[in-house]
């Protein structure tokens, strides 16, 4: 079992090389994608259930024993988010097969899909400080391309601050990196967990602040969100998708990893990461209020939705990351799903602007349905998924006796189904304002191109399942929280008994 | 292009050189400085020569093979011996080492790291490639750069000006392959 965990990081990097060298053919490199994340897919299933069966699985690299080597490791939660976002990569690939735009101009599109989904495989795999540093560099390298991809305008701009942010964020994570490492002498996960605690108070809280702050560059926390609504809607359809369902996600589990994994309880930042659970929720949630685009809208809530995952996170008990982790992977399917639906709606449609696109659902109503399953279940109405997750994280909060937060994602739950309620009376009801910069293409009956449709289909259907698997992925989320909660399983696995 | 003898004379006799300590480099690289990167980059030194010399088309007769073809070959090899030692059953990027006695070069020590690195020369070559390709040559500058260097600032002029109508026509052309592609 355990050599099977590298295969999520390597086999996507193979392709990506066999892609680049049959760049001429298309129709080659889609069945090379295609074979690699539907083979990362069956592999992480697998690991997870060895994960769940028999505890934590540790592969050491090079053959190197623990703080020598690169150590990778995957425990329920590494295996949750492992399958949730290989799921998504394979969807979305399909999706973009379907709609051509650039995965047919760019000889790139491939190769550089494949090596984001081996950087989020590295993400989430690696019990390193160091190499997470460079499969976040893996990850970005390849999302720079992807979300400038066609050249626009208005995609150069924004994508000149997406990157501009993502290369702050990497300099302030290798100055931290060397401060842990000068500090410490190690930047393996579990060498750290057994050494952090030796270090005065004061540096130990300095680290967790620093790489929240890292982290929270990356997952779109208060008040360092601002560059996300702005570069994440001009990149084409797909890439949207799989960059606001998965990426900040990433940063969402590098902060659950660390926070949980590195810091003793009192230097943990609970009141910390509650003020900015609040502030996240709120300020996303009227920012998407103000918006027009629909692309816009969904940005905003990316941002308002990590704050629920803060929210759980911050309480460090078991029923609050509990709720963390069956928030973040239900929150993958669902914005992801909601993305894919406004691609399909921005090609139906001609725009993804509600004043200038409506009375879809007349000619479209699977797309209505498509829109409208993830959108009830992101604004958590009984009985979708997001509803458990919902609930899960606010009876973690009375648990913790946290009555103001719990009031704050109340509120922000009704804003986002206010939201969500706009979004279906300005695109599926009513006429539009305006006429749509585009022309809208209705020539399908089905409301799009089968592949996209089907890809979108099979994204809701996941989130479905989640609803009516509910109870078994929920406490599966307990039983990855139980793990967070107790580091020395994470550090003996590692280290193999030693100190 | 405007091709010059002195230019074209001292890169002939350079760049062979420049690629023997590049790989020089690569070889070394295991227990001294240098290594697949660092021999990587020193190729692409010596193609900026031939770049400088004689613009992509000196490029393109230096190195027959496309650019994408030897990133990804050396991406290929890279990520190859990375897996294979899991195929046998050991670790991912577990490394051997061997030692043998050959005539005139004495005992030479070889690890699988080797392929790794060599790996790694041909991608940052093949980087080099690529960026050269998409720096291209520009033939209508070069006629401008000409014309004003021989001082004829009407001819550059209108240069210039054609350069313009060209940089608009292509605006265009983009314009409306995106639309297309919308």
């Amino acid at each position: 079992m355990t050599a099977l965990i590298p295969l999520p990081i390597a086999i996507p990097l193979l392709a990506a090389a066999i892609s680049v060298i049959v760049g001429r053919s298309r129709q080659a490199q889609r069945v090379i994608g295609l074979v690699a994340l539907a083979s990362t897919t069956a592999i992480s299933i697998a690991l997870l259930i060895g994960a769940d069966r028999d505890g934590i699985l540790v592969a050491q690299s090079g053959g190197w024993p623990a703080p020598i080597g690169i150590s990778l490791v995957v425990d329920r939660l590494s295996g949750i988010m492992l399958v949730t976002s290989a799921l998504m990569l394979l969807a979305v690939l399909i999706f973009a097969i379907g709609q051509g735009g650039v995965e047919r101009q760019h000889v790139a599109f491939h190769p550089m899909y494949l090596v984001l989904a081996s950087g989020v495989a590295a993400s989430l795999t690696t019990g390193d400080l160091f190499n997470l540093f460079v499969a976040f560099e893996m990850m970005l390298a390849a999302s720079y391309v992807l979300i400038t991809m066609g050249g626009r305008a208005d995609q150069v701009r924004s994508g000149m601050t997406y990157v501009v942010i993502s290369l702050v964020a990497s300099t302030f994570f290798i100055v931290v990196l060397a401060l842990v490492y000068t500090a410490t002498g190690t930047v393996n996960f579990a060498d750290l967990a057994g050494r952090i605690p030796q270090l005065p108070q004061g540096t130990q809280v300095m680290f967790a602040v620093a790489l929240l702050v890292v982290f929270g560059i990356k997952a779109g926390l208060f008040p360092l969100f601002f560059w996300l609504p702005d570069s994440y809607p001009t990149a084409p359809g797909p890439v949207t998708a799989i960059f606001a369902g998965l990426l900040t996600k990433v940063g969402v589990y590098a902060i659950i990893r660390t926070q949980t994994l590195l810091f003793p309880a009192e230097a943990q930042l609970g009141t910390l990461l509650l003020v900015v659970a609040s502030l996240t929720m709120a300020v996303g949630v009227f920012g998407a209020i103000a918006q027009d685009d629909m692309k816009r809208i969904l940005s905003f809530h990316i941002v308002s939705q990590i704050g629920y995952m803060i929210f759980a996170l911050g309480l460090f008990t078991v029923a609050g990351l509990a709720a963390a982790v069956f928030y973040t992977f239900n929150n993958i399917i669902l914005k992801t799903s909601l993305l894919l639906v406004t691609g399909l709606v921005e090609r139906r449609g001609g725009s993804s602007r509600l004043s200038e696109v409506g009375g879809l659902v007349r000619g479209a109503p699977l797309l209505g349905l498509m829109f409208a399953l993830p959108a009830l279940s992101l604004a958590g109405l009984p009985p979708f998924g997001g509803f458990v997750a919902k609930f899960a994280v606010f009876d973690a909060g009375v648990q913790s006796s946290e009555w103001v937060v719990v009031g704050v994602a109340a509120f922000v739950s009704l804003l986002t189904l206010y939201s969500m309620t706009k979004i279906w009376a300005g695109a599926f009801w009513g006429d539009p304002d305006d006429r749509p910069r585009q022309r809208p293409d209705t020539s399908d009956t089905l409301g799009g191109p089968a592949l996209m449709m089907a890809s979108t289909a099979a994204v809701v259907v996941i989130g479905v399942a989640v609803m009516i698997f509910a109870r078994p992925l929920y406490s599966l989320s307990e039983r990855a929280a139980e793990d967070l909660l107790e580091p020395i399983r994470y550090v003996s696995a590692v280290m193999g008994g030693r100190p | 292009m405007k091709r010059l003898l002195v230019v074209d004379t001292s890169v002939r006799v350079v760049f062979h050189s420049i690629l023997v300590l590049s790989l020089y480099f690569l070889f070394a690289g295991h227990n001294q400085p240098g290594g697949g990167f660092v021999g990587g980059l020193t190729a692409g030194a010596a193609i900026s020569f031939r770049y400088v010399a004689g613009g992509v088309a000196e490029v393109r007769r230096a190195f027959p093979l496309r650019p994408w073809t030897i990133m990804g070959g050396g991406l290929l090899i890279g990520v190859l011996t990375a897996i294979l030692p899991i195929l046998s059953g050991n670790a991912l990027l577990e490394h051997a080492a061997w030692e043998a006695d050959i005539a005139i070069l004495g005992t030479v020590k070889a690890t699988s790291a080797l392929p790794f690195d060599i790996g790694v020369y041909l991608v940052v070559l093949g980087l080099i490639l690529m960026m050269f390709e998409a720096f291209g040559d520009d033939e209508a500058i070069d006629e401008a750069v000409g014309a004003s260097v021989r001082g004829d600032a009407l001819e550059a002029d209108s240069v210039v000006s054609d350069l313009f109508e060209l940089e608009q026509i292509r605006e265009l052309q983009l314009r409306r392959s995106r639309r297309d592609q919308l």
